[in-house]
């Protein structure tokens, strides 16, 4: 694959961490979030809506998905219909202190899809380690909640698992026209 | 959904490549033919059994942000303020959980400073409480499933 032909169309460079998607690369976003085209040339068509070449096309998609600004390109499940009805949002409330090392070990664990560290709100909310889990009935979350509670043993100061009763709202990223 | 079906979203869900005929790359490490393999994609969304198939965007990395907030509504306001808070095109997800904070979204925008702005105004518009969580640390993301 060709290098992307220019970088003359970004804005000028700045500390900030964050990627500096140009112009382009926003346009790219904004035609791509709701997914790729299901043709057997998808960049090419992309291409053929923006006015670039394929090759321009990929090398820009590659240079997000490098910079993580795509986590991946992906197909996503949805994991109902593969028969994971039983989806629980578990809330840990271990020692800051500790919670970087028990973290990423409870978000390695293969039946955790999202791991966060996140605010409590006391005295409502003393909940600061959020994970995750699935399963294909009850019992299987139960038992993944089972195992993150033997990981976690005496650190783990209180529990509780949120289950979804609705889903009241659900979109994709969108971003606004501009930018 | 068939065993092939499976096999394709088992293969899909991890990555799907940037080349010049991708389709055609997939099919022949699946041993399909494009057309087949095209025709099952289409299929899987249109029926709802993919929720997507493109680039993932990581909008943090944009420059924007993501925040997870919960709310405590009473069961007879429920419906009305879950209506007034998914009027605001900055709520991506919005579910009804079975806690005493029943309500829980997640606000996306453009900028870091947005979030605030959206909890500030639906606090006005709902007058009930939004206790905004925002990930501090992320330790994992991956929604990768048996199939």
């Amino acid at each position: 694959m060709s290098a992307c032909s220019s970088t003359s169309d970004m804005e000028s460079p700045n500390e900030s961490p964050s990627f500096q998607a140009s112009r382009i690369d926003r346009e790219l976003i904004r035609l791509t979030q709701e997914g790729l085209p299901l043709c057997p040339h998808p960049y090419h068509k992309l291409g053929e809506q923006l006015g670039l070449s394929a090759d321009e096309v990929m090398c820009r998609l590659q240079r997000m998905l490098d910079a993580g600004v795509i986590r991946r390109i992906a197909a996503v499940p949805n994991h109902y219909r593969l028969g994971y009805k039983f989806n629980g949002m578990t809330v840990w409330n271990v020692p800051d202190e500790l919670i970087s090392e028990l973290g990423p070990r409870v978000g390695e664990l293969r039946c955790v899809s999202h791991c966060y560290h996140r605010p409590r709100h006391l005295p409502h909310w003393p909940y600061n380690l959020f994970a995750m889990v699935h399963g294909r009935s009850q019992d299987e979350v139960d038992k993944h909640i089972q195992t993150i509670k033997d990981l976690l043993g005496e650190h783990n100061r209180g529990n509780e698992v949120l289950f979804s009763k609705r889903i009241l709202k659900k979109t994709g990223l969108r971003l606004a026209a501009g930018g | 959904m068939d065993e092939i079906d499976r096999t394709i979203i088992r293969e899909l869900q991890y990555g799907f490549p940037i080349t010049d005929s991708p389709f055609a790359e997939v099919a022949s490490r699946l041993g399909l033919s494009e057309a087949e393999l095209l025709d099952r994609i289409t299929r899987l969304r249109e029926d709802n059994t993919l929720t997507r198939f493109g680039p993932m965007y990581q909008i943090e990395r944009l420059g924007g942000a993501f925040s997870l907030a919960a709310m405590s509504v009473p069961a007879e306001a429920f419906d009305q303020i879950a209506e007034i808070v998914n009027q605001l095109p900055e709520i991506a997800h919005n579910y009804e959980r079975n806690h005493e904070l029943n309500m829980w979204f997640v606000i996306a925008t453009e900028s870091v400073e947005g979030v605030s702005e959206v909890v500030d105004k639906l606090e006005q518009l709902t007058g009930y409480k939004v206790f905004n969580m925002p990930k501090l640390e992320e330790y994992y993301v991956g929604l990768f499933f048996d199939l």
